[in-house]
Parts: structure tokens; sequence; C-alpha cells
């Protein structure tokens, strides 16, 4: 598997607010066997990713991915809200810097209903959104040198990158984001979303089912966004729409020309969009890890090929069915800056850390990659 | 350019200006709305309140004749009454009169408020006086008013020096009621009932079942009446609207209870907001009743027009955006629903279609949700073959965006050249950036609309919105709406 594939989501007409373009995804039919629910945290969080190696950061939520195929009809206790239970207290009264310990990034859960299924078998798993993308990104050569050159530093040679860190907005501070997400008519079937921002592509975020997607439509405002992203919503003027345009009607007669010529303008809008717009994040192949096996769905997360020319690279999160389409996804734009830390510590690794090796490889001198290193913030490592 | 040719420029430029302003003095109340703060709506009709009324004098007071909410029509007469000294002899006194005959149609609590601003900016010349005077003087009961808008009565006493007697109905004896206002506790009792009342209310339970509503909430609570039994016994005393709204608490809606208040003799547009408000299952449990009522009340504002408007098709937005804002709930789908009721009943009978944007067929049960695709359902409506279609939506056309605009102007320019069919979209929601309702197409005279009520009317102004009228036909159509204005108020007032 190499790239993401958008089978059974059709594009809509956009909505547009301001600077900001949401292009809606909808599903003729919910993905089967697959819900989303959301666990509220909205404070500080430290995560324990692996023994010794946890990381500190706001988590607003989580989600709960329920495989049982139990829908809200079925259990008979609204299925919608069933992960929420007893969660939704902790939000109350935030106390000054409370920080809750999230046990791993994914957790399996036992399933909360009793009867109808042996103990033990576990449907349902918790995971951090975004998180799971950006851990995959922060850890991205975590090692360090894997031979100790002597240039590298011994804390370098020890201890890898640690302690590495990066930067995200929230949401809310994105300017026009809010209301944008406030006005928009969320289409009947609808189960995912693309946000643009000054026509970037700011995120695109996908869900098995329609009502999980309007229970989640607001936490958008809480996901992540790339530097990039807050700056173009503050310096990005106003995007226009992409109107209708039926000509002259030269060739309309009746009726019947005239539904078809509308209906053709909302082909042709779906068409220009998976091509044109959306083509930095559904034409890269990118490199998909397995996370979390859940029945006959996969929980995958994503790193793009880190091509310094390409300005538009995402990271992300995947949860695809056993034929490899979209069941849930979530992406986080990176910023050049970001990109181009990635491509260093990927030609680095490629050369086995050796300095003078990655210039060759990169067509430079050694003190420009030391440069680059310091620039990028990983001065500590050198000697 | 030709001077005629400048001069019928600067016509069409001043009649779109005063059509501008009829549709923002129309829909806007100063309220958030769906895609708009309050603040920007206030601004955005200041600005146009301040435009016209310095530009066309005659048309901002011309412009209380018509259909625009109680709102802009307080705004307009405290503006007249602030600027006075820019007016002539004759303006001041036609500009009397109309100011005369809406405020007697203005609720009282909006009289009331207007005193206070008019107060607030520092107006008490003697013509104000005079015409707060004569509306005082229509009041029927002075002393209902003292217990009901005291606040309001004392400042406008206090303030205006106005008199408190009534030409007509029981006014308390004299002096009575300034030492009500002035110096309570004087008077052991006094002889006007509901005066007497309200001095009883303060340590008799029994007694503020004589006061109105809104009084006797203020003492239940302090008595402590539990509220479902008070609004039980209130309920005489309630005005209409207060009953429809206290409906629920009264347990008049509940399962098997029997009808208190007739809802057929309420007003279109609330009765479509009061039907939204109820959940679908109670909808659907009292879908008899409410589509009767809906029904009475349409035909009862359809008057003698029922029927005459022939094959009609109608496009109405329930959309998300239809769902209006917290403070104008629902507003711009009751619009709709009130639409629907109404154009069914000017409809000639069996030849009305609706086509709500969500696809739904049943009007009793819309909600708002989902996008607008209005192209494609004017497509749908226009296939009906109607004389005449009418849109019922905010303008924001998203699925895909202009599709209906473009609809309608390949309609108009290549299939249906002959004007068969007149297209009027009406619309409930005044965009504050563009200082008018949001427009479809040019070629679709677009009209401001609050009041499914007012449709009929606004249907007819809306023609003046194809830009091709001048401003002598539409100052003509105002003289001719200022004059049945007038004589509806002043002839009521001879007889």
């Amino acid at each position: 598997m190499t790239g993401l594939d958008f089978t059974g989501l059709t594009t809509r007409p956009a909505q547009v607010w301001g600077g900001v373009r949401l292009v809606p995804l909808v599903r003729e039919e919910p993905v089967q066997g697959l819900r989303l629910h959301r666990e509220v945290y909205d404070r500080f969080g430290e995560v324990l990713v692996s023994p010794g190696t946890s990381y500190v950061s706001y988590i607003p939520h989580g989600l709960v991915a329920d495989w049982s195929g139990a829908g809200p009809a079925e259990n008979g206790t609204g299925g919608g809200q069933s992960a929420a239970y007893g969660t939704q207290l902790n939000t109350a009264h935030p106390t000054a810097m409370a920080v809750d310990q999230h046990h791993r990034m994914v957790k399996r859960r036992p399933s909360r209903r009793k009867g109808g299924r042996r103990p033990g078998a576990v449907a349902r798993c918790r995971f951090l959104p975004l998180h799971l993308a950006m851990e995959g990104y922060l850890a991205l050569h975590f090692g360090g040198p894997t031979i100790a050159w002597h240039q590298w530093s011994q804390e370098a040679v020890r201890q890898g990158l640690s302690p590495r860190s990066e930067s995200a907005y929230l949401g809310l501070d994105v300017y026009g984001l809010a209301d944008a997400l406030r006005v928009f008519e969320i289409h009947p079937g609808q189960c995912g979303v693309m946000v643009y921002v000054a026509d970037a592509l700011a995120a695109a975020f996908v869900v098995p089912h329609p009502d999980d997607y309007r229970a989640l439509h607001p936490t958008l405002l809480q996901d992540m966004y790339g530097e990039l992203i807050y700056q173009y919503g503050y310096f990005g003027g106003p995007v226009p729409d992409f109107e209708a345009r039926l000509g002259d009607g030269r060739y309309i007669a009746t009726l019947a020309d005239l539904r078809a010529a509308a209906r053709a303008q909302e082909r042709a809008w779906s068409e220009s969009h998976d091509t044109v717009m959306a083509r930095g994040l559904l034409g890269t192949s990118y490199s998909f890890e397995r996370v979390y096996r859940m029945g006959s769905f996969d929980l995958h997360r994503f790193l793009p090929p880190f091509r310094v020319g390409s300005d538009e690279q995402h990271i992300g999160e995947l949860i695809t069915d056993h034929k490899g389409r979209t069941a849930y996804l979530k992406t986080f734009r990176l910023s050049p800056a970001q990109i181009r830390r990635g491509h260093l510590l990927n030609s680095l690794a490629d050369n086995d850390w050796h300095l003078a090796r990655t210039a060759d490889r990169l067509g430079t001198t050694s003190e420009e990659i030391v440069r680059r290193i310091h620039a990028a913030g990983f001065g500590t490592l050198l000697r | 350019m030709t001077e005629s040719g400048t001069d019928t420029c600067s016509d069409l430029i001043a009649a779109e200006d005063v059509l501008l302003f009829v549709n923002a003095a129309v829909t806007s109340t100063g309220q958030r709305e769906f895609r708009s703060e309050a603040y920007q709506q206030r601004l955005s009709l200041d600005f146009l309140h301040e435009y016209v009324r310095v530009n066309y004098r005659n048309v901002y007071a011309a412009s209380l004749a018509l259909d625009i909410n109680d709102h802009n029509a307080a705004r307009v007469v405290e503006q007249l009454l602030r600027t006075a000294g820019e007016a002539g002899a004759d303006q001041k006194r036609t500009e009397g009169r109309l100011i005369a005959a809406r405020l007697a149609l203005l609720p009282p609590q909006r009289v009331y408020r207007l005193f206070r601003a008019l107060r607030a900016a520092k107006v008490g010349n003697r013509r104000t006086r005079a015409i707060l005077r004569e509306w005082l003087a229509a009041r029927p009961d002075l002393g209902h008013d003292a217990v009901k808008y005291r606040a309001g009565l004392k400042t406008a006493a206090r303030h205006f020096h106005l008199p408190l007697r009534t030409a007509t109905g029981s006014a308390p004896a004299a002096g009575e009621l300034g030492d009500f206002l002035f110096k309570p506790g004087v008077r052991p009792r006094y002889e006007h009932r509901l005066l007497d009342a309200y001095r009883r209310a303060h340590h008799e339970q029994g007694a503020i079942y004589e006061l109105p509503f809104t009084v006797a909430e203020g003492f239940a609570a302090k008595h402590g009446v539990e509220r479902s039994a008070f609004v039980e016994r209130i309920t005489p005393r309630m005005t209409r609207l207060e009953r429809l709204r206290t409906q629920r608490e009264a347990g008049a809606d509940a399962e098997g209870a029997p009808e208190r208040t007739d809802l057929s003799a309420m007003p279109l547009t609330r009765l479509a907001l009061y039907t939204l408000s109820l959940t679908i299952e109670e909808r659907v449990r009292r879908r008899a009743e409410l589509t009767h009522a809906l029904r009475t009340s349409a035909r009862r504002v359809a008057g003698p027009y029922a029927g005459t408007w022939g094959r009609v098709a109608a496009v109405l937005d329930d959309s998300y955006s239809a769902s209006g804002s917290g403070e104008k709930r629902r507003r711009p789908l009751a619009v709709a629903l009130g639409g629907h009721f109404l154009l069914e009943a000017l409809a000639a009978p069996g030849s009305y279609g609706a086509w709500w944007t969500s696809g739904r067929t049943d009007p009793l049960l819309v909600r708002p949700f989902g996008p607008t695709p209005l192209g494609m359902r004017v497509v749908d409506a226009l296939e009906y073959a109607p004389e005449r279609l009418v849109l019922v939506s905010d303008g924001w056309d998203n699925a895909p965006p202009g599709l209906a605009g473009e609809v309608l102007r390949v309609w108009r320019t290549r299939l249906d050249r002959e004007r068969r069919t007149t297209v009027v979209h009406l619309n409930p929601v005044y965009d504050a950036d563009g200082f008018d309702v949001r427009r479809l197409a040019a070629s679709v005279p677009t009209a401001g609309i609050r009041d499914a009520e007012d449709l009929p009317a606004l249907v007819e102004i809306a023609q003046f919105a194809e830009g091709r009228t001048g401003l002598a036909e539409l100052q003509a159509y105002l003289d001719r709406r200022i004059e049945s204005f007038l004589h509806e108020y002043e002839g009521g007032r001879a007889t």
C-alpha cells in the first residue's frame, strides 16, 4: 500500500467562508462494522509511548474505535455516546495543570457491554488522533546516529534525538476556521471534509459513519494545524467560490437539457477538485506503518517522502478496511521547516549519519550540512 | 451623456437605494443572524438609516407606510423626530401624520422604548410632545399601562410633561395615577381596579391573578407560587402570544390534554414558529390540529385573494442556515413554512407544488439540516410549469454555488423568453456586508420578508426590484401606499 484510497467517498461542492474552503466528502453507504466515538480530555497529558519513552502535550480528546459491529440501535444504549460515558465529568473543572496519564498511544478497551460477547474478546480501542501521526514524525530516526562518527556528541550517540519537540497551532487559533465550521452546512451522508485555508490543503478528515461525522465535526477546531496554515489564515485573503457556469445556454432547448447541464456542473467540480486541489494529498506515495489491527480493519500511520522540492507534504493516520479503502483518515500538513527537518534526518540516516557522505549525496559541503543541522535545531547533537 | 440621460441614471440609482432600504428595514432587526453578528447587523443598519434619511427624506418617512418591521419603524420615528430641523413645513405635516398612524400600530412596549430613546437623545420639543400626547391619549387604559409599563410611563410623563389622562376608556380617578407612579404608598387604596390589585398583590396571593401576566410573574415568584399552577390560573390575563408561548408550561401540549388555545387564531408566522419548536413525534401526533390551524390562518391572510394566483410553484429553503441564530431561532424556516401554507391558499385549488431544498415532501416535519442545492430544486419546480415561481431562501446557494442564478438566467434567456412564468425571490435574512438581502441572479426580483403574512404585498414591491423601474413609478407606488395607510388610520378614528 503506497497511496490513499478514497473509493466510496464522493466530493460535493465546497462551501467558502472568508479564506477557508471546506469540501465535503459523502459516502453513499456508511462503512459497515466500524464506529468512532470521542473521549474528551481537553488538558495536558503525558503519553507513555514505550517503556522509558513518553511525551507531554495538550490532548483535547481521544477517539475510540469500535469494531464490534453493534450500532446504536442494537445495544440500545445509544452507541453514539457509549464511549464518552463517564469521561465527560473530567472536563467540568479543569484544574490548573492537571496532567492525564495515557498509557500507550493506542490502547485496547474492554467492551462495556455485558453478555452477548465472551469475556476477553476486545472490540474497542482508544487512540489519540493526530498524536499518532505526529509521534511517527517525532520518532523519525529517533535513535540518533547508528555509527559513532567523531562529529557526533556523546549525548547524541547515547540518547539519540531525545528530547525532541514540534509545535503546532490549535484550530481555534486559525483565523476564520471557527466561523467557517459554524456556518458549514453538513451534507446528508457526509463522512468527511477537506479543509483548505487560503486554498492550501490544511487537513483531511474522514470517518466511517455520518453520525460520527456530525459528532466529530466541531473537533476539527481542537486539532493541530501547522504554522503555515496559521499564517495563511491571517494573511490569506478571502477565496472565491467556484461558481457554476452554464455559459450562454446555446445548446439548451428544453428543461431536460438544463437539468443535464446543471448535473454536468456538479460533476465537473468533483473531478477538478480531486485532480487539481487535492493532488498534493492523493497523488503522493507514503510509507505506511501498521500500528494496530482491529478485526478486519487496520490502523496505520504514514509519513510522506520528505521531498524538498514540493511544498505540500502531509503526515497522518488511517484506518483501512480489508480492501484498503479509507474508513478513517486524519492528516496534518507539515510546514516547510518541518519538511526540511524530515528530509535532513532521512538523508543522514540513509548515509549512516556520515556528514561528508551525506554532503556528497546532497551535492553540498560538510560545512553546509553542519549549518543545516544547527538551523534545524539539532545543534546539540554535534560535538 | 445628455442631461436627461444623467437624470434617468440617478433616478435608477435612487430607486435602487430606496428598495435597498426597504429590504433592510423589512428583514433586519439588529439581532444576530446565522452568518453575521448582532453588531454587524446594527452597524450596517445604522448606516442605511442615516444614508436614506439624509438623501431621500420623503422616502424615509414614507417607509412607515410599508411593511417594515417594528424595530425599524421605531428607529425611523426616532430619527425623524431627532432631525426635525432638516424638514420643511409640508414635510413635517406629512411626517407627523405618518408617525401618528404608525405609532398606533406599534406594540406599546416599543413606543415606551422609543420614549426612552428620545429622552436619551434629549428631544423634547413641542411637536414631539404633541405627538406623544396624542398617542398616550389614545391608550385604552392608562391604569393598565401604569402597572404593566410602569417605568416607561413614568419616564414619559416626567420627561415630556404629559398629562396622564385618557380620552376614552376607564381612566383612573384624578390624581390617582400620579400618586401611583410618583408617590407609592401614600394612598391606602386605589379606586382603579388594576392599581389596587397591584397594591394588594404585594401581600395577597389572590390579587396577582387580576394583574397582567408579565407583572403577575414577578409576584408569583415572590409568593413562591408553583409555575404550572400559576400559568394555568393566569391564562385569562395573557395576551394571545403569551398564551402560545406558555402552552407547554400550562400542560396544554401534553398528550390527551384538552385544547386550551385556539391555534388557528394565531398569526401565521408565529404559528409556524410554534410548530417548528415541537419535536417531530409531537408534530406527527398533532398533525391534524396543526395542519388545520396553519391552513385556517393562511386562508385568513389570503382573504379575497385566495385561489387567484393560478398555478404556483414554491422552492423553500430548509437547509441548515434556515435555523437562524440564537436570537432569531428558526425564523427563516418559519417564514418558509408560513409561506408554504399561504401560497397553497393563494394558488388555484390543486395547482400548487412545493420543493424543499432537502427533498422532503412533508412540510410539517421540516427541520433545518443539510446544504442548499437551490439550482436543482428550481429546475424541479420549473418542470411543474407554474405561472408563478416563488423562492424563499437566504440566497446562499451552495451546492453548487451560483447554480440557481445560472439556471434562472438561462431559463429566462433561452426557454421562457415570452415570460410565461414570473419568478420572485423572497429573502428572510439581511446581509449586513452587502447592505441588502442576498440576490440569486440579477434578473430575479428579490424582496426582503420578515413575516409570511406580508408575502402578497412583497411580491408586488419586488417587481420594482428588477432594476428597470424608475423613481417616478416607485414614488407613485409609495404615494398610493401612504394614502391607503393614512386613510385606514385616520378614517378609522373619524368614525
